[in-house]
């Protein structure tokens, strides 16, 4: 039988080994409200530090542009921003590997998914990893407002969601030039940042809303930028709520409502509790989440706690699949690699091992099919081409990662302990040699779920 | 038909025979009900502009609505061109194997969500259905319509799960990527450690099955190394070789036992340029459907229709960023050998701003469940009760297109 601190591990960080063997609730919030190690431990780079890369980056184009033939300038700025997205992309996995309390980074992923962004080109490959610094990190642990308003602003989202294209029709900007508005942004921070796809409203609040984001812009030069010349003159009305003003407040204004409307409370609590316990979840526990978070106005430690402190979330039936990243992650701390190890890996190796099997299991690294992120179902992940990928993984690769490979009946009770279930005991203890025992315990339910 | 208990019906198979037993495919899929027709399903993920694909140039209101969107002379029939980027499929067009229809959509309507929409789609119900609820997909559900068929029949194709295809009706997914080898001792323990697990088990046992059947067995042909950078002509049969590599696999299925096939194709959403923006994935669908018109032979394409379809269209104007937004009313696509094609199906609603659906996206004057309810009825001959009941559940065909041969 599983006991509380080994599921609080699987369930709630990247599995075992954990540290802290009294780890519960009150130890997961205490380490969240302990200052973060792990950042200082593997430090990584916001926007600020990228935007001169990007400024070369646009310089470089326009060279391209005055002659077809000058390209190695940007070959070169490009590769530099490509090894950068692979540098921080380490970075964050590392902290997960070595992480005592996997939870921070658990969470870290998850806001990172809600506010999931792509990049267009080479050199906005580092962007996503820096939007997760800059706005999801500092608030992981404050209220949702502010994380909304940060990653709303941030040019990683008004890129991807294409709000730099987007001009008020009836600003100066949008008169003189022709120009008019791009719904994307206005859409997508209502129907997958606040309210939800289930939430009480129509397109015309997406198009008031769009209406209402205009002038948020970032370039290469400056980063982010309001122009108050492309803003849509007069106020917009979204939700029944007028937002007059100019510059940033009514923005932030409508973003601070949309974060506390009831039904964002439920999306949000909802969303958590699908993540982190069931792909249905109780509908106890997501209204206790939903009224912790309609109580503190977006408290998202009250809301963590809501769900940590009820039973529902510590049913010992693992009933979720880990993502194929998780399932990496946490075969690479099972099996005793180190976040340093990883971050000096090769990158030939690290692409052969780790991001391309990631691909095949189903999640391309960075490159989800939509703004919604990676599905959260079990049956998504646990197909016969994902499974198929993740038993090949594990039958092949853990013996060229650590040499010599761990016997696999302490292999199976380091990464497994008390969630080992009999038939895999009894399996490990039968395999024909060490690599396919090991491949076995990677490959069981009991490692793919959580 | 049980999937679970088709699969496990094979797993015993292969352990009384201590090996990985190599399935006789030809023979299982000879007692199929579906006859000699195939049938490939493509999701268009991202909301695919019908307007620019197919462009209602003879349409009075159509420049004025997107005057910066490049203008096709790629003539179809009456008002309509083609997409330029579409025109390697002028062969087909003439040869009566291309077909388009117009101004159709699910039922989905107003919230113009991505993601509900393609669930709407791939679930194949009406909007009286809460969405996300409905468990299986309808080509699954017109699979356990037909009685004698085994799980070769169906193919989910690539890296990414499809609703469409889920269910409890036969159907396999799997992307030949993926490589899996392993002892019989391996696959003996794994059994055992899957077996109270009933999804990992399912899937562990297909894919152990499928490897086994698929290892060793020579490609039809060798995908060449694709130059996937760099600009490209419009119409140009450009390989991808991501789309090469499934194509291939899914080809060598279709011309042997599999008779339906289905797999996702995306990146539509073309809210800003979309005139740089669109050409890839139309690309990329002109090559599934040249690739495929190749790799199964004339006698099988002469049996195969392709259906394309997408979640919604977008907005009839384009918006500020020389895009267009999230819309209803869009196109269908399709191809094959048992197509009655060269015509574009569907009623035009027009473009005037009275005629549009909420003054902003194209009019769906018909249901895209009912052309793939015509096609499924014209290649397979089931009942059209079973088709407006048990696969689209609540769905009127209206008259018969007669879109098959």
């Amino acid at each position: 039988m599983i006991d509380t601190p080994t599921l609080a591990a699987i369930r709630f960080g990247y599995g075992l080994p954990q540290p802290y063997p009294a780890a519960g609730a009150e130890s997961l919030l205490a380490a969240l409200a302990a200052p973060d190690n792990m950042a200082a431990q593997h430090p990584t780079v916001g926007f600020a530090e990228l935007l001169p890369l990007l400024a070369r980056a646009a310089d470089a184009r326009k060279m391209i542009r005055a002659d077809p033939t000058q390209r190695d300038t940007y070959e070169a700025v490009a590769k530099e921003a490509v090894l950068l997205a692979d540098s921080t992309t380490r970075t964050g996995f590392a902290r997960a590997i070595d992480a005592p309390d996997g939870f921070r980074e658990r969470l870290t992923a998850f806001w990172a998914d809600h506010f999931i962004t792509k990049a267009r080109n080479a050199p906005e490959r580092p962007l996503p990893n820096t939007l997760t610094h800059d706005a999801v990190r500092p608030h992981l642990t404050g209220r949702f407002e502010d994380m909304l308003i940060a990653a709303t602003l941030h040019p990683a989202m008004l890129s991807y969601l294409d709000q730099v294209a987007s001009v008020g029709p009836n600003s100066p900007f949008g008169q003189k030039r022709g120009r008019g508005l791009n719904e994307n942004l206005g859409r997508e921070v209502i129907e997958l940042h606040s309210l939800g796809v289930g939430g009480h409203y129509a397109q015309s609040d997406v198009r008031q809303m769009a209406l209402l984001l205009t002038g948020l812009d970032a370039n290469a030069r400056d980063g982010f930028v309001f122009h108050q010349n492309r803003a849509e003159p007069g106020a917009e009305t979204v939700l029944g709520t007028s937002y007059p003003g100019e510059g940033l407040a009514p923005i932030k204004a409508a973003l601070r409502d949309l974060a506390r409307h009831p039904d964002t409370a439920h999306h949000i609590a909802r969303k958590l509790a699908t993540h982190f316990v069931a792909d249905n979840p109780d509908p106890a526990l997501v209204t206790t989440m939903t009224t912790a978070y309609a109580a503190s106005e977006g408290d998202l430690m009250a809301v963590y706690a809501a769900m940590l402190q009820h039973p529902a979330a510590w049913v010992p039936q693992l009933q979720k699949a880990r993502q194929p990243v998780d399932f990496l992650l946490a075969a690479l701390r099972a099996l005793g690699l180190s976040g340093d190890d990883l971050r000096k890996m090769r990158r030939g190796p690290f692409n052969r091992m780790i991001m391309q099997p990631m691909a095949l299991m189903g999640q391309d690294w960075q490159k989800p099919s939509g703004p919604d992120g990676w599905a959260e179902e079990a049956e998504h992940w646990i197909t016969p081409q994902g499974l198929g990928a993740r038993i090949a993984w594990a039958m092949e690769v853990p013996g060229r990662l650590v040499v010599p490979m761990p016997e696999p009946p302490d292999f199976l009770r380091t990464a497994l302990g008390t969630a080992a279930d009999e038939p895999l005991i009894w399996a490990a203890a039968r395999a024909e040699s060490i690599r396919e025992g090991v491949g076995l315990v990677l490959a069981s339910p009991s490692f793919n779920r959580r | 038909m049980d999937r679970r208990r088709f699969l496990q019906g094979l797993t015993v198979a292969g352990c009384s025979a201590a090996a990985h037993p190599l399935l006789s495919t030809v023979t299982m899929a000879q007692g199929a009900g579906l006859g000699e027709n195939r049938l490939i399903v493509v999701i268009l993920r991202g909301g695919m502009d019908g307007l620019d694909v197919v462009q209602p140039v003879g349409d009075p209101d159509f420049v004025a609505l997107r005057p910066d969107l490049a203008h096709s002379t790629f003539s179809l029939e009456n008002r309509f061109a083609l997409h330029p980027a579409l025109g390697g499929l002028q062969g087909l067009w003439t040869a009566g194997q291309l077909g388009f229809v117009h101004a159709t959509s699910t039922p989905y309507r107003d919230k113009r969500s991505h993601f509900d929409g393609q669930s709407l789609l791939e679930a194949g119900t009406g909007m009286d259905v809460a969405i996300g609820s409905q468990r299986d997909g309808w080509l699954n559900r017109m699979l356990q319509a037909v009685p004698g068929l085994s799980a070769e029949t169906a193919y989910a194709v690539g890296r990414e799960a499809l609703p469409l295809l889920e269910g409890q009706g036969p159907a396999r997914n799997w992307t030949p990527e993926v490589n899996l080898v392993l002892s019989a001792q391996s696959h003996l323990l794994l059994d055992h450690i899957y077996h109270d697990d009933a999804l990992f088990r399912e899937a562990g046992e297909e894919a152990m099955t499928l490897s086994a059947e698929l290892s060793g067995q020579p490609r039809r042909d060798t995908v060449q190394a694709a130059p996937e950078k760099g600009p490209f002509n419009p119409g140009e049969n450009r390989p991808w070789k991501d789309i090469d590599t499934l194509v291939d696999f899914a080809a060598g299925r279709l011309a042997g036992a599999t008779r339906i096939a289905a797999f996702s194709l995306s990146g539509w959403d073309t809210h800003r340029g979309q005139e740089g923006a669109i050409k890839t994935p139309l690309s990329r669908l002109q090559r599934i459907i040249l690739r495929l018109q190749a790799q199964v032979g004339a006698q099988v394409w002469g049996r195969t229709t392709l259906v394309a379809m997408t979640e919604f269209g977008r907005t009839a104007r384009q918006n500020g960023s020389s895009g267009t937004d999230h819309g209803t009313g869009g196109v269908m696509v399709l191809a094959g050998g048992a197509l009655r094609g060269g015509k574009v199906y569907g009623q035009w609603p027009g473009l005037s701003e009275a005629a549009l659906y909420d003054r902003r996206d194209l009019m769906p004057t018909s249901d895209v469940r009912a052309w793939a309810a015509w096609a499924m009825r014209g290649l397979y001959g089931l009942d059209r009760q079973v088709l407006e009941t048990a696969v689209f559940p609540g769905l009127d065909m209206g008259d018969d297109p007669a879109l098959i041969l």
